[in-house]
């Protein structure tokens, strides 16, 4: 009787295990299958030409995504340079102050914006920066990107801040600090690598966006920096390169895609190591 | 006369809630400079919350609420017209867990105080480090790696650390609640000894779970029992000669 009951309780745990090991696998075979084929395709098509050259004229074989490479960056740069103060600076108010009305607000606009589809906010930007200016622009493709980290910085920078024991900012208090500088100095400057794992993971993830970027940014064939003209972005680049129907353009679109990968598993790997690295953080158990 | 003279702290009638519960009941004690005084007593009694007062960190505490004066340099400082970021430059504290500041070195953990109070100057922040570290006895052992993380220390040099950063913003009054509750018995003497250093500068009002150390290193000493202050005096003759029956029952172990 007990044995019988000891073989069925060995049965159900090896048949739970391997369901657990089918789920993982279903995740993870797809997830290599594509970036194993954007690899393949990608590579072939990657050249030195692709980081140093803008398109060549229509038809013409060659070229490369310099622009877009470039563009991208800028208008990343530019999103998080809005964005990241702002949501850092709100979260650290949730966090810190998080009670009462303006707090309810505010962490109730955070999961809203959080859920609206990316293509919804591109729209957003487009009214509000396009219309007036009456021409796409590096400025509503950086305002559509910034609205989408925005509320990833806000909503990590609050959870990361609430780890930082009661008694750390009493100490801090404790040593006459106003207020602000406890929290800016002590609270905020003791959770930066945790602050800045979340803000990395933030840009990676608007990185790859090419919906709000569509009628914002637009693209550009040519090199541009300028902030009130359009401007090319890997996304868009691969997105048209995609679509068209010319060889070469669909093969520099798979060694965009492999180049976005890159950039963003490469952004990734980095909050992977920063987060590692963190020994300084609190929490260490003795 | 010379006696009020002496007086730094003043704590007349302090009243004590948290929501409707009567933490701390009117009490009142006088502190004199540079000497060490003990809050003795069995858990809960309030000790922690009667210390957090003295230098308004118990504001920190949702509905905790106080009532009474502390006079500090002729003045009220428990009054709401009194900023408790100038009270707290004045006292300073220890907590019960080592706290040192997460992400800092042990250098920055020292100075963090005076950085902050806008001075800048290397040479004049790393004389200053020293000289804080030597008062906390710890300068020998961390003069080596200021620049690891404070975080990287031992418990009872995390200790000492946090004293070597309550003394460098130089308050002349410092509160220390159970300061080696946490700590092993090494790190506790070694805390100990540096304290009689210490008292040549600061005043300090140390709330302790261990009579011993009461009896080891306070001038006076406070037994409070159930938010009420039972006896006060010199730690002698609380030790040996307790007045109350209550004291004399605490101290010889039969409750608490
Ligand atoms: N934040 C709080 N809210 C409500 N009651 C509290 C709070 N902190 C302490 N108390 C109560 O106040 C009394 C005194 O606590 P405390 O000052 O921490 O005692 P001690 O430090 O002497 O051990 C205890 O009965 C405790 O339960
Ligand atoms: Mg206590």
């Amino acid at each position: 009787m007990r044995e019988w009951h000891l073989k069925y309780r060995k049965l159900k745990n090896i048949v739970f295990h391997m369901a657990l090991v089918f789920a993982a696998c279903a995740v993870i075979i797809p997830l290599f299958m594509v970036i194993q084929y954007v690899m393949i395709k990608g590579f072939n098509s990657l050249n030195w030409d692709f980081f140093t050259q803008i398109p060549k004229p229509v038809g013409e074989v060659g070229g490369g995504m310099k622009h877009a490479i470039i563009g991208t960056f800028i208008i990343v740069g530019l999103a998080g340079s809005f964005a990241i103060p702002l949501g850092i600076i709100c979260g650290a108010y949730l966090s810190e102050y998080g009670r009462g009305k303006i707090a309810a607000l505010l962490r109730l606009s955070t999961d809203v914006l959080t859920g609206i589809p990316s293509i919804v906010i591109g729209i957003f930007a487009y009214l509000l920066v396009v219309v007036p200016l009456k021409q796409f622009s590096t400025l509503a493709g950086a305002l559509a990107l910034s609205i989408i980290i925005l509320p990833v910085v806000i909503r990590s920078t609050e959870e990361i801040l609430k780890l930082v024991p009661r008694h750390i900012r009493e100490a801090g208090l404790a040593l006459g600090l106003p207020r602000w500088k406890m929290i800016f100095f002590i609270v905020i400057k003791g959770s930066r690598s945790g602050l800045i794992t979340g803000v990395i993971l933030a840009i990676s993830r608007a990185a790859g966006e090419t919906a709000p970027l569509l009628f914002t940014s637009f693209g550009n064939m040519y090199y541009s920096t300028s902030l009130t003209n359009p401007i090319a972005s890997l996304p868009v680049q691969i997105y048209t390169y995609a679509i068209s129907p010319f060889d070469d353009w669909q093969r520099q679109a798979w060694a965009g895609a492999l180049v976005l990968i890159i950039l963003v598993l490469g952004l990734n790997l980095i909050s992977r190591l920063i987060m590692n690295r963190q020994q300084l953080g609190f929490g260490r158990r003795k | 006369m010379t006696e009020t003279d002496n007086t730094v702290l003043n704590v007349k009638n302090l009243n004590v809630w948290y929501g409707d519960f009567h933490a701390v009941k009117g009490i009142s004690l006088e502190y004199q400079r540079n000497t060490i005084s003990a809050i003795i007593g069995p858990s809960g009694c309030g000790k922690s919350t009667y210390l957090r007062c003295l230098n308004r960190i118990h504001e920190e505490t949702p509905g905790a609420r106080a009532e009474g004066e502390i006079l500090f340099q002729g003045e009220n400082i428990l009054s709401k017209m009194v900023d408790p970021v100038r009270v707290r430059r004045s006292i300073g504290m220890v907590f019960q867990k080592p706290n040192p500041f997460p992400g800092m070195s042990i250098y920055d953990n020292v100075v963090v105080g005076l950085k902050l109070q806008g001075i800048k100057k290397k040479n004049i922040l790393m004389e200053h480090a020293e000289k804080c570290l030597q008062k906390a006895a710890l300068w020998e052992e961390v003069k080596d790696k200021l620049n690891r993380p404070g975080m990287s220390l031992s418990g009872g040099q995390q200790q000492r650390l946090c004293i070597a950063r309550s003394l460098a913003v130089s308050p002349p009054i410092l509160l220390m609640d159970e300061p080696t509750s946490a700590l092993d018995p090494i790190a506790t003497a070694k805390i100990e000894e540096l304290m009689s250093e210490l008292k040549k500068e600061v005043t300090v009002i140390i709330v302790t779970h261990n009579m011993q150390q009461a009896a080891r290193i306070a001038d006076n000493t406070s037994f409070f029992v159930l938010g009420d202050l039972i006896e006060h005096g010199l730690s002698e003759e609380i030790f040996t000669n307790p007045k109350n029956k209550k004291t004399e029952d605490y101290i010889s172990g039969k409750f608490g």
